[in-house]
């Protein structure tokens, strides 16, 4: 059962991320992001993240592919489908990736990680807003600095002066 | 039975299309989308080594947390610069934007 599950769900991953760095429409590229970020909010769910699988759905489908689908209409001129979308380096870009694979799937087989096979408390949005609290405090309000600051910048680049 | 092997490999997957897709797409925005792929590839990677090696302390998916935030951020920035790039140079294609190469 939970084997079929994380085979679906990979299987959902893997294809959409695909269509995402092929498809020559590329609205239709946001609409497969869509498809794939709701997929690892599902991959979030069988590995216990609830919190993490809600906020996925908020910021990411919510929020980040409205934000690529916004760009996409303002651009919408230059991103029509007649012209080419990808550069003349397909080939040696599949090179590159097939070699880091390889890599990166010997780095983890012959790594011995040592799994506890406790399980994780359920629910953690309690556990997590108290360790947001407490230990991690600072880089809670670093990070809301950062946003901040993002938020003026985005404002400051994209104005028409 | 999943093991956390099975994520690893998965997350690694992902993350080589995501490097496909940011090596060889001309649309600054399907660069950016690549890039979102990487950042959710890392995350699952965090989530799934927070699940089988610390399951008790949450490390892993506060961690993800932030990883969410970076990249909400990032993406903002990003696309603020795409629209001006729409603006200035009436190109959103990063083969074009060249003006700083040389």
């Amino acid at each position: 059962m939970e084997t079929g599950i994380f085979y679906i769900l990979a299987a959902i991953i893997l294809t959409s991320a695909l269509m995402v760095v092929s498809l020559r429409n590329i609205f239709h590229s946001a609409l497969m992001l869509i498809l794939c970020f709701f997929a690892v909010a599902g991959l979030y769910i069988t590995l216990d993240a609830d919190f993490l699988a809600a906020v996925q759905v908020l910021i990411y489908v919510g929020a980040v592919t409205i934000l690529m689908i916004f760009a996409v209409m303002v651009t919408h001129q230059l991103t029509g489908t007649t012209m080419r979308q990808v550069n003349e380096q397909p080939i040696p870009a599949a090179l590159i990736i097939i070699v880091l694979f390889i890599l990166l799937a010997i780095a983890i087989t012959q790594t011995g990680f040592e799994v506890i096979g406790k399980f994780p408390l359920m629910p953690t949005v309690a556990a997590i807003g108290t360790a947001l609290m407490t230990v991690y405090v600072l880089p809670f309000e670093i990070v809301s600095l950062v946003l901040l600051v993002a938020l003026i910048g985005a404002i400051i680049i994209a104005r028409r002066d | 039975m999943v093991t956390l092997e099975h994520y690893l490999i998965l997350s690694a997957l992902l993350f080589c299309v995501g490097i496909f897709g940011l090596l060889t797409r001309r649309n600054a925005v399907g660069v950016l989308m690549s890039i979102e792929l990487m950042f959710n590839s890392a995350n699952i990677n965090f989530i799934a080594f927070s699940k089988f090696i610390t399951p008790e302390a949450l490390t892993g998916q506060i961690f993800a947390i932030f990883v969410i935030t970076i990249a909400a951020a990032e993406a903002t920035v990003g696309l603020a610069i795409v629209v001006l790039m729409y603006r200035n140079f009436n190109a959103v294609n990063v083969d074009k934007i060249n003006f700083m190469k040389w």
